[in-house]
């Protein structure tokens, strides 16, 4: 994908081998480890990370995280889309 | 998210080790930032003493290892540090020249859970390559050891040393790692720090190369976006501010050389006075919080002005002492690299002059003695 496209709600998104999160016990919370990179993963973040195994569309994922959340459907498609399209900017996640 | 990590006190744990399995490499290149005094194969740590530092880091609370040199794949134990670090779920990063690697060995690490590949390139001709790196066939040799990476599915990043004689090329190298498949390339500027200052006068571009490759790769950076990630490292002698010392002194990250010293940087070794403590005789946490070498340039404490009073200095912690000490002989000095050192012009001066036309000189190429 290149930047600026609108990714498709039947993508599969996933964490490519050498991204991954992990719980850091020294510091508290759960980061995200990538190359040359170590970024702090919120509790948002993660409910979506971990559904990114490239077995749910995208679709999928946010309607999961609609009845995890309870929230209003069209913010947190939007979450979700910010999210992956700023990871696969950065090679972080494939689609 | 995306936030980078923020530490709160000065002694928070570290994030990262860069462990230096060996001082042994079979290029030779004339930018390598180890010091001109290479630690001897017999004098090395063995896997026993590797192991036991991985695992203190770990507890340390060490997210990722980077295992560099030399060359890594010189040491015969890689690929079992690998998979111990990945039991441990340390994060590993192979920092390596590809020379020495083998399709088979590369599948083992791959088995081993290696998570990311970080090979070097010298240049995207292979003639130049060859030739900067002192060694006949280490371009074809990296391109198959590339091919082999991706195959696995290990993300692999290319990491290029910019300097005079491959300064035209930034961009091309760029293009030469999305045709390798990479996902990340580093283009660094060259820092001149051990085998790098000996060679500054062989090395240094002028002013105006420095300036274009920067911009055709800042150009081709965002065309490039969502293919690959450019890391883009800066001319240190043609910068206005220093870059921030590994983002601080004693505060993200540690090195183990190859004997089992612990620095706080790469450089470290070059300034005078440091007392280094061993991780042979030192756990990773008391060397972390007690050693002299840690707490010499640890917070803002030991500054002097113009660094001591000013708005940056917890951002850039006053640049870099290895270079304050190597261009001004004070390793407490504001880092030279920055505009408000009042010894600034002299980068500029050093850069106008090392970056004359070159006469009969040739590179002081990287090697061991055979006997030390
Ligand atoms: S002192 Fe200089 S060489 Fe050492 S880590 Fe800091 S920036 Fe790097
Ligand atoms: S004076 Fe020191 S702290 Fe301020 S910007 Fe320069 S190097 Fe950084």
């Amino acid at each position: 994908m290149s930047a600026g496209e609108e990714i498709s709600g039947e993508a599969r998104p996933r964490l490519p081998r050498g991204v991954r999160l992990k719980f850091d016990e020294a510091r508290g919370g759960t980061v995200l480890l990538a190359p040359e990179r170590v970024v702090r993963a919120d509790a948002v973040a993660v409910a979506i990370l971990e559904r990114c195994d490239g077995t749910r569309t995208l679709n999928k994922l946010v309607e999961e995280l609609c009845e995890v959340y309870k929230g209003d459907a069209k913010r947190i498609e939007a979450d979700v889309r910010a999210l992956l399209a700023d990871l696969a900017a950065k090679r972080m996640l494939d689609l | 998210m995306n936030e980078p990590i923020r530490i709160k006190s000065a002694i928070e744990s570290p994030l990262g080790l860069l462990a230096e399995l060996t001082h042994v490499c079979p290029l030779g290149c004339p930018y390598c930032s180890n010091p001109l005094e290479l630690d001897a194969r017999a004098s090395e740590l063995d896997t026993a003493a590797w192991l036991r530092i991985f695992s203190q880091a770990a507890e340390l609370g060490v997210l990722q290892v980077h295992l560099s040199g030399g060359e890594p794949a010189a040491r015969r134990d890689l690929t079992e540090i690998v998979a111990h670090c990945a039991r441990l779920s340390l994060y590993t990063n192979l920092i390596t020249s590809g020379i020495g690697l083998s399709e088979a060995g590369v599948a083992r690490l791959s088995e081993a859970r290696l998570d990311h590949v970080q090979l070097s390139i010298q240049d995207c001709e292979e003639e130049s390559a060859d030739r900067i790196a002192g060694y006949k066939g280490a371009f074809a040799k990296k391109l198959q050891v590339a091919r082999w990476v991706v195959a696995t599915g290990i993300p692999l990043t290319i990491n290029a040393v910019i300097h005079r004689a491959n300064v035209q090329r930034a961009t091309g190298m760029v293009q030469m790692a999305i045709e390798l498949g990479a996902r990340r390339v580093e283009i660094a500027h060259t820092q001149y720090y051990g085998w790098g200052l000996k060679n500054r006068a062989q090395l240094m571009p002028s002013r105006e190369e420095a300036d274009a490759a920067w911009s055709e790769v800042e150009a081709l950076r965002a065309k490039v976006e969502g293919k690959i990630v450019v890391d883009h490292v800066a001319p240190d002698y043609h910068a206005r501010t220093p870059k921030p010392c590994m983002g601080g002194w004693g505060r993200r990250t540690l090195n183990i050389s190859p004997t089992g010293k612990a620095l706080p940087c790469h450089a470290a070794e070059s300034v005078p006075g440091l007392e280094f403590w061993n991780a042979r005789e030192h756990s990773l946490a008391e060397i972390w919080e007690k050693s002299p070498a840690f707490n010499a340039f640890r917070g803002t404490e030991w500054m002097r002005e113009p660094c001591r009073s000013c708005e940056w200095r917890e951002v850039d912690f006053g640049g870099c002492r290895c270079q304050a000490l190597a261009l001004l002989g004070d390793a407490r000095a504001t880092d030279p690299a920055c505009h408000l050192s009042p010894r600034h012009a002299m980068m500029a001066d050093i850069a106008r002059r090392d970056s004359a036309p070159l006469g009969a000189a040739a590179y002081a190429y990287r090697r061991m003695e055979k006997m030390r």
